[in-house]
């Protein structure tokens, strides 16, 4: 991978009592502070901004659309301070390149929640930089200053009631200087952000027209198929294609490498007739000497590694203080909770055209640069002898940020046996739900020590799970003391204070690939601590979110602000119909605090969430609309680990589940009919919004079945009540 | 089996095809006639992506050979906005700024058209039962719900 330019993923500093305390958050951009102090690089904004004759203007966006909203948000940043009419802006999703990279990150990248906290300066300044280039043209032709200039919905206005439009001014634009140093809007002076801004993309998902990587139809395209063995790692050993042999339409059957084992790919002129030649193969697989893990015995396995400390994260305070506390004040808890697999709504493809000398790729992808890379390498071409397009995926999620790239890979192979023709790779469902890259399992074993006052006064935490970290090319920036700090996200940055504290890690290795799952960490640790301080608030017989506020550090303001918030919005948990109770959870994300209030009855068993409110304080908010959506869609991709098919599990090296019959994902009648939003007004840099709502919900409903049963439920999926 | 011929109407078009007749309507549609707006989501009609009228009813194309529809009309994604209702359901869709991802919308729409076809002005139960078996995995139940109350309302 590229050297991280500017900064380092990592920030760690020797904090109190000794310990290494690392925080996972990007530094805030110096110019993030600043708001009218250029960044390090002036990008050019003919790569991102194209003002057409007929008066559109084309936004390139540097991220991936993953129905986050980037492709709205990161063009209102552009054109506001361009001063362009709304109504004729449109956006486009960008190539791999080098200067579409994250300005933070320094790769190509949407993810971490980070898209708008990278890069609200950079489109800010692409926008104005736009406009000055426009003001200047337009003095010139006028022969007056361009101070006396103004600017308003893509025109230009002299000094003596001249105007002319920016499409007319756009080529003599292009031709001047690049202006360094641009003067950035106040927020008092924003016309888009801010506002409450639909989607651009919002008609085109309606009708039907709107094109996503699987929608891809080139001339002579073919479709490839693959069986994939049926234990990770597996290799082929024979193929009888017997059956497939003779189909009309069927191409090629061919064996290929995976980056673990080997696998037969089908290529046809269709998808139906790939898919019904590759059930008609009999394939024996190779397992020799192959792991092949089964649930039941990974979690004997992680208990065992529980029982000792691992290797320390965080480790502040007095060790010994939990020999002190007595026996009745202590909690002793172990929670498992399982992989968890991503099944965004458009499965994994990937098309590639390979010309021998170069090639054409079209991916939905989270790291359009990484695939460019990997692609590369398979077909054994320089990176900027393939061209990649990003295409509109339907959903993400992390699981098209999988950094080895094993999808485009897999299609580059098939593409360099098939060379000249395009192949797309297509993963039907069954290949995405039991094709691994899950969110990795987790056991949690943690001793609470109750203090005289009902705070904890001692944390002893072990964590055992996977790190998809370790062996990638985040490694070093991530990994300490072979602790894997985005596997604990939540747990050893808690904003919680807890005098004596230690975070330990174990990361077994298993047979199973991990990936990052939306809100990474979080999506566990948050559900052991939230459940974990809950129960505390319940034994000081406090209200939850006193408690916690009492129990906040005083820096994070975030987090009080929307517990505060919280607090006020949900007036209605004081007076709940019977049979309900309501749940609190909380907690903080890539600088994003989020609050969250659930009133839960149970119904048939199950937990019923008749109600949701959430607070939220993310800086500026962009486009409040989208952070809306954003929110009640994460809580609603929270319940996953909630709903009792809602885990990967193993069997003799399988996976069990197949397909949505198997592993079940949130329908609408298990969500609740609302999901109130509100979001603390701030004018501080923003924060991202696609994850920090994902953690919140599980803890909250949990917490309130806790209310309703006396019960602490600590593995999930929940069966059963 | 042999490559055989249909006829088939779609959104009010007589197409000619000719596939193997086990071929999901899913596939006709997206691969022989290039409307690629149904989408393929799970193959096994439990996720609605791929749901289209088919003789006035909703149908899960994906489950659906084509030797099965006979003379039934289809209508998609692509068509559905030449329908009041159906027009209706997508300016809600719009306004109530429904879509993430987008790309199980094709399905949730039909869906809800046909449930204001049938129910024009639906309860919650009315909506969790007739949009029950349609996933959206970046969850904008709650802003279907209030699309569909606010189509109705417009209706």
């Amino acid at each position: 991978m590229e050297p991280l330019n500017r900064r380092s993923f990592l920030r760690v500093s020797v904090a109190v009592g000794g310990g290494l305390m690392a925080s996972l958050y990007v530094d805030p951009p110096a110019f993030a502070r600043n708001g009218t102090q250029a960044p390090a690089k002036v990008y050019p904004p003919d790569a991102f901004v194209h003002i057409r004759p007929d008066g559109q203007i084309v936004i390139t966006v540097n991220r991936a659309e993953l129905g986050q909203g980037v492709g709205t948000s990161f063009p209102m940043m552009l054109a506001d301070e361009l001063d362009a009419d709304w109504s004729q802006v449109v956006a486009e999703l960008a190539p791999a390149g080098d200067v579409y990279k994250d300005p933070v990150y320094g790769f190509q990248n949407t993810g971490g929640s980070a898209s708008i906290a990278n890069s609200f300066q950079q489109y800010r300044e692409l926008g104005a930089r736009t406009r000055a280039m426009l003001i200047a043209a337009a003095a010139d032709r006028w022969h007056v200053a361009p101070a006396s200039c103004r600017a308003a919905s893509s025109v230009v206005y002299g000094p003596d009631g001249q105007s002319v439009r920016y499409a007319e001014l756009a080529d003599e634009a292009a031709r001047r200087p690049v202006p360094e140093r641009v003067p950035l809007k106040q927020a008092s002076e924003f016309r888009i952000m801010g506002k409450q801004v639909r989607r651009l993309d919002g008609r085109a998902k309606c009708d039907g027209s709107q094109k996503f990587g699987l929608d891809l139809d080139l001339p002579g395209m073919m479709i490839a198929v693959v069986a994939h063995p049926p234990v990770f790692g597996g290799r082929v050993k024979a193929v009888d294609d017997a059956d497939a042999r003779g189909m009309a339409g069927l191409h090629d059957v061919f064996e290929i490498p995976l980056i673990h084992g080997t696998a037969v790919a089908v290529v046809a002129d269709r998808f139906w007739t790939a898919k019904q030649a590759r059930d008609r193969l009999k394939i024996e697989w190779d397992l020799t000497g192959i792991e092949r893990p089964e649930s039941s015995e990974l979690w004997a396995r992680y208990q065992e590694l529980a029982g000792n400390v691992g290797n320390v994260a965080v480790s502040r305070g007095d060790e010994s203080a939990w020999d002190h506390i007595a026996r009745g004040n202590r909690i002793v808890a172990e929670y498992r909770l399982p992989y968890l697999a991503h099944t965004p709504m458009e499965p994994l493809n990937a098309t590639i055209r390979f010309d021998g000398d170069r090639a054409e790729a079209w991916v939905p992808t989270q790291i359009p640069g990484f695939d460019q890379a990997a692609i590369a390498e398979v077909l054994g071409l320089k990176a900027e002898d393939v061209t990649l397009h990003t295409e509109f995926s339907g959903g993400g999620f992390g699981l098209r940020q999988a950094f080895d790239s094993h999808v485009p890979r897999e299609a580059a192979t098939i593409a360099q046996r098939a060379r000249g023709i395009p192949v797309k790779l297509m993963w039907t469902r069954e290949d995405d739900v039991r094709g691994g890259y899950y969110r990795p399992m987790f056991l949690h074993r943690v001793e609470v020590g109750i203090g005289a006052n009902g705070m904890p006064a001692a944390w002893r935490h072990i964590a055992v799970g996977q790190s998809y970290v370790i062996g990638s090319p985040f490694e070093s920036f991530l990994v300490k003391n072979g602790v894997d700090f985005e596997s604990i996200g939540g747990t050893v940055d808690t904003p919680y204070v807890i005098p004596n504290f230690r975070v330990s890690t174990h990361h077994p290795t298993i047979n199973v690939p991990p990936c990052q799952w939306r809100s990474v960490g979080y999506s566990h640790n948050a559900f052991v601590m939230e459940t974990l301080v809950d129960e505390l608030a319940t034994r000081a017989k406090a209200d939850p979110i006193a408690y916690r506020l009492k129990l906040l550090n005083p820096d994070a303001r975030r987090l009080r602000a929307a517990l505060s918030l919280l607090d006020q919005r949900s007036e209605w948990r004081r007076r709940l119909p019977a049979g309900q109770a309501v749940g609190i959870a909380c907690l903080q994300y890539q600088g994003t605090a989020v609050a969250c209030a659930a009133a839960v009855a149970i119904e048939n068993k199950r937990p019923r969430i008749h109600r949701v409110t959430v607070a939220l304080h993310c800086g500026q908010p962009v486009n409040p609309l989208s952070i809306e959506n954003q929110f009640q869609g994460g809580i609603v991709f929270g319940l996953t680990q909630l709903l009792p098919k809602g885990a990967i599990t193993l069997k003799d090296g399988r996976v069990e589940q197949r397909n949505f019959d198997g592993f079940t994902p949130p329908y609408i009648g298990d969500c609740p009919a609302n999901i109130e939003v509100h979001i603390v007004p701030s004018d501080e840099p923003p924060t991202g919004c696609g994850e920090p709502p994902v953690p919140v919900i599980s803890p909250a409903v949990v917490n309130a079945l806790a209310r309703l049963t006396g019960k602490r439920y600590r593995t999930l999926p929940l069966v059963s009540l | 089996m042999p490559v055989t011929t249909y006829q088939l109407s779609v959104n009010g078009e007589q197409r000619e095809v000719s596939v193997d007749p086990s071929t999901p309507l899913l596939w006709v549609l997206r691969e022989e006639l290039k409307m690629t707006g149904t989408k393929y989501g799970c193959g096994i009609g439990a996720c609605g992506a791929c749901t289209v009228h088919l003789g006035g009813h909703t149908a899960r194309s994906c489950l659906v050979p084509v030797s099965l529809i006979g003379e039934r009309s289809i209508v998609t994604i692509e068509g559905i906005g030449q329908d009041p209702v159906g027009r209706a359901v997508q300016d809600a869709w719009v306004d109530n700024d429904v879509v993430q991802c987008g790309y199980c919308q094709s399905g949730q729409i039909m869906s809800a058209v046909a449930l204001l076809k049938a129910t024009p002005k639906p309860t919650d139960v009315n909506i969790e039962q007739s949009m029950g078996g349609n996933l959206c995995r970046c969850g904008t139940y709650v802003r279907i719900r209030a699309a569909i109350k606010s189509a109705a309302w417009n209706l």
